[in-house]
């Protein structure tokens, strides 16, 4: 199967992303300019950490009027996975694919650490490879993910379980420990915190292989492949 | 200095002659004098007196420090490029070179902390990038007065802000560094960066300009009215008068450098037929990098249309479009014929470029503004013909008479003693500022900050780098020249203790005033005392940076020669960090300890100062000792390792078990107030019990048994005449909460 990483103006976390996919993953992966208009022949997409146009604006808010933009749009109506992580959630929030918004963190700084997660969907065709109820632990590194939506959203992302992963010990005052959701079809992921960070046990942790893992099981269980 | 720059038209040059005002712009009257009769044999223009004035200040030129630099030990097998360049280069092996560079931004933080720390971390990437290395790493080494007022903590946050912003947004990560406080830093803070890179041997790039009609290509963001004159102003001492000197400082933009770095990148990698060089315009911007590049290539001349320069402000003269420091621009010297295939690039990453001039014949550096010529001088004049002085060096009082005696501590009840000790700014915990940072983009961070030494690991090899940064200005200011020695080898302590080999070092070197013979004395001897360290360890200086005039109404910073050491792991699993790992292994003092309170940080604590003799110290032995702990290491004897420094062996033991929340049951023939000694030449280490016999026979009569690791969460050490008592959380909670609690 093959992935997808975007990469924007300020974009990051491409590469990291991008090394985690082909040596420990070993699946096809291709980074794709922001310049681009097509998604065809990918299977997955994953939209990387960073700050795209410097986040002068709110975070992901320029990034939202690429023109690989509509190509997202469609690729996540189509049902295939779309996974953004950190200014990649930021991303997805701006672009209207997944509720609610990343405002700035209640300590107003910037925080980079581990944080343990408590996994709570473990049927997402990204969280599969956990129990529910599993503690893992991710790094984060952000300075706006304090997840907000209003009660009605909340209750509705309760109640169709789009909640994925919340964290152990809230590090930046997000609603509902809220840490990742998916969009209501099931299929699009917005998570702070970084799996790609997470894939060699030399840098601390592996935990985050699952994220990665699910999706692959997931688009090789349907065999609907780009080889 | 605002004088000059505020009049809306230029001083003619009779004016500048009979009115003086060159020496604002800060050049001496032997300087003009020079540049009159020696070098134009005419009068210089406005233009050409700010084009000296900012080519021959201390930051560009190294006129006082040039015949220091030259004692440096910068020799070593390794070394593909020492001093001289952007960055210094060491082989790795593999067609692989660490590049690395530290740059002070003292001055410009001192005045607007933000945006000083910001274009402090961007300038330090530009010089890594324009030698054709990725940055991988950045460091950073801070000297903060204790903080006391709301501004004090405003100002700490700020830099750390600004720090973290820069870093954080331009996807590098910020792996380590060091921080003290210290009031002799107070109104002149030390904000010093550092970063290393990595390259392909085969791409090295140099900032040469050679070849007549080659093009001058001008990169990235636009040039304004921000730092005008930037270098001759860090150049300046500041007093209690002249706080209001914001218009030198200049403002960062992350995301411009990223597409800079990329861009330039991209030239270097794939498009190197065409690109004759490239350099940073950093200190004294345009003219300092053309200038510099001109007369690296050697032979020929230059040519500059400041039309061209894309500008961001209306109306700006040739002086300040020559010595605006403006952010995020680079200059390249493309091959005649190649200018479009290279502007195509920059235009593809999203970034300003345009020709700006030519490679001409001759030797003369030509500026053509508004269709005037507005200066024509020599090119090497402007780079490499400043003045040199040789200062004169004279010991200062305060070590003339120096008492030999060491401090003896007070201490009554030791635990209370370790908790104030704990506590003490300088030894507690940094996290509340390194968390701020992205320590791991990039994901090669085996080591994040925390343990002695950062650990990156390269990418699909087995080996990886170890960072460090050091230096204990105290030390310095009671012998400099001991101190200097010792800021080496401390580093090298922490290389070794991560499991590393030192292979080379850059430095900042921060110090006072170099007119003033006692503080030129405490610059020259630390350079010495230095330069006999690397050359124990075998590390040569690769690069560096001079920052003087560090004073404040007079009174001189402590002499601070921050040193920036890079080592080589060479397997991954030699990788050590600081924390016990497990109970039941033996716990060992490697090296001796003998009374070293003079300049310790408890004599600081019980005395509010530091005087008298800095204690001994034994490089050979110091050597000695780290080829121990090395060779432990790669005969995989050790499960942990720590540099013992900054408040001695009791504050080493009980750093180590935080990691972890392991406890320790140590006994030791020491005093208690031995425990606090800093003597140097000490690790403390951890040894699992099936390696015991082996590492006893190694290190023989170099090492002590103290006891042994537990698992009760308490620290218990007796000493001779008493003892330390204390739970590892209540001790791990005064240490992690000293710093946030003194900024809140």
């Amino acid at each position: 199967m093959k992935f997808a990483v975007l990469a924007f103006p300020g974009s990051n976390c491409e590469m990291d992303l991008y090394n985690a996919i082909k040596d420990i993953i070993k699946e096809d992966v291709e980074l794709v300019s922001y310049k681009k208009n097509t998604l065809e022949g990918f299977d997955a997409v994953l939209i990387p950490g960073g700050f795209s146009y410097g986040d002068y604006l709110r975070s992901g808010a320029i990034a939202r009027f690429s023109p690989i933009i509509p190509a997202l749009q469609e690729f996540a109506k189509s049902g295939k996975p779309v996974l953004g992580i950190c200014n990649g959630f930021q991303i997805l929030t701006e672009a209207g694919l997944l509720p609610g918004s990343l405002q700035k963190n209640v300590s107003a700084k910037f925080i980079c650490k581990t944080e343990p997660l408590v996994v709570n969907n473990d049927h997402s065709m990204f969280s599969s490879e956990y129990k529910e109820g599993q503690l893992i632990s991710l790094p984060i590194a952000h300075g706006d993910g304090n997840y907000y939506c209003d009660q009605d959203t909340l209750r509705e992302l309760v109640a169709n379980d789009q909640i994925v992963f919340k964290y152990a010990n809230n590090p930046n005052g997000s609603v509902d420990n809220i840490a990742g959701i998916i969009n209501k079809q099931g299929n699009v992921l917005g998570m702070m915190p970084h799996p790609e960070r997470a894939v060699e046990a030399v840098l601390g942790s592996d935990d985050g292989i699952g994220v990665f893992q699910s999706i692959v099981n997931h688009i090789k269980s349907r065999g609907v492949i780009y080889e | 200095m605002n004088s000059v720059m505020d009049q809306t038209t230029e001083a003619t040059p009779e004016q500048i002659r009979d009115n003086k005002l060159y020496q604002s712009m800060g050049l001496t009257d032997h300087e003009y004098g020079l540049i009159k009769d020696e070098v134009l044999h005419r009068l210089p223009n406005y233009t050409e007196v700010g084009l000296f004035s900012g080519m021959w200040s201390e930051h560009c030129s190294y006129k006082n420090s040039k015949p220091v630099l030259k004692k440096f030990f910068t020799k070593g097998k390794h070394v593909v490029k020492g001093p001289g360049e952007g960055a210094g280069i060491i082989d790795i092996g593999d067609n692989q070179g660490v590049v690395f560079k530290a740059e002070s931004h003292n001055h410009p933080s001192a005045v607007e902390p933000f945006q000083g720390a910001t274009t402090g971390v961007g300038g330090i990437l530009r010089d890594i990038f324009s030698m054709g290395a990725r940055p991988i790493a950045s460091m950073d080494s801070l000297r903060f007065a204790e903080p006391k007022t709301d501004a004090d903590k405003y100002f700490i946050q700020q830099i750390v802000a600004g720090i973290s912003a820069y870093g954080n947004c331009i996807g590098i990560p910020t792996v380590g560094g060091d921080t003290a406080f210290d009031d002799a830093y107070a109104h002149n803070p030390l904000i010093n960066v550092m970063s290393v890179g990595l390259m392909d041997l085969d791409k090295i790039e140099v900032g040469a300009a050679a070849g007549v009609g080659n093009s001058i290509i001008y990169v990235g963001h636009k040039t304004g009215r921000d730092g005008i004159n930037g270098a001759s102003f860090a150049s300046f001492q500041f007093d209690s008068e002249h706080e209001s000197q914001r218009s030198a400082v200049q403002v960062g933009d992350p995301f411009e450098e990223k597409l800079v770095m990329e861009g330039c990148l991209d030239v270097i990698n794939n498009h190197s037929d065409a690109l004759i060089g490239i350099q940073d315009m950093g200190a004294a911007g345009l003219v300092s990098s053309s200038a510099e590049m001109g007369s690296k290539a050697g032979g020929n001349g230059m040519e500059l249309d400041l039309d061209l320069v894309p500008q961001r402000e209306a109306g700006m003269s040739a002086f300040e479009l020559m010595l605006s420091e403006s952010q995020e621009r680079m200059l390249l010297c493309v091959k005649a014929g190649h200018e479009d295939e290279v502007l195509k690039v920059f235009s593809d990453h999203g970034v300003n470029a345009v020709v700006i001039g030519h490679v001409t014949e001759g030797h003369n550096y030509k500026l053509l503004h508004h269709g005037k010529l507005v200066a024509d001088v020599p090119v090497d004049s402007l780079a490499s013909q400043a003045p040199v002085y040789h200062r004169e060096s004279e010991m200062p009082e305060h070590l003339k008479n120096a008492d030999s005696k060491q401090y003896q501590p007070k201490i009554t009840n030791p635990t209370e003693t370790l908790k104030e000790m704990l506590g003490q700014l300088t030894i507690a915990s940094k996290e509340s500022i390194y968390e701020t940072y992205d320590t791991q983009v990039q994901t090669n961070t085996v080591v994040a900050p925390g343990s002695d030494a950062a650990v990156v690991r390269v990418r699909h090899h087995d080996k990886a780098l170890a960072i460090t940064t050091d230096v204990n200005g105290r030390y310095l200011y009671l012998n400099p020249r001991v101190g200097g020695a010792m800021a080496v080898a401390e580093a090298a302590r922490n290389i070794v203790a991560s499991g590393a080999v030192p292979l080379g070092i850059t430095d900042c070197l921060n110090f006072g005033n170099p007119e003033k013979p006692d503080q030129f004395y405490e610059l020259d001897q630390a350079v010495m005392g230095m330069s006999e360290a690397c050359e124990k360890f075998e590390a040569p200086v690769i690069s560096g940076n001079v920052s003087l005039n560090n004073e404040y109404d007079n009174v001189p910073i402590y002499p601070t020669p921050m040193v920036g050491m890079v080592g080589l792991i060479k397997g991954l699993d030699h990788i050590t960090t600081q924390d016990f790992k497990q109970a039941g292994d033996a716990v060992y003092v490697v090296g001796k300890t003998e009374p070293g309170f003079n300049g310790s940080q408890i004599q600081k604590m019980q005395t509010g100062e530091i005087s008298g003799q800095l204690f001994n110290f034994d490089l050979d032995y110091e050597v000695k000792i780290q080829k121990l702990v090395t060779a432990a290491i790669q005969q995989k004897l050790l499960n942990s390792a720590h540099d013992i420094s900054e408040g001695g062996l009791i504050t080493a033991i009980a750093e180590s078990t935080f990691g972890n929340q392991l406890g320790v049951d140590l006994a030791a023939d020491l005093t208690v107030a031995d425990f606090f000694s800093e003597s140097q030449s000490r690790f403390i280490v951890s040894v699992p019990q099936e390696k015991q016999a082996e590492f006893e026979q190694l290190v023989g009569n170099d090492a002590q048994k103290l006891g042994k690791v537990v698992d009760d969460n308490h620290l218990f050490v007796q000493a001779n005449d008493g003892y330390f008592d204390l739970d590892v959380d209540k001790a791990f909670g005064i240490w992690k909460g000293a710093l946030p609690c003194r900024l809140k």
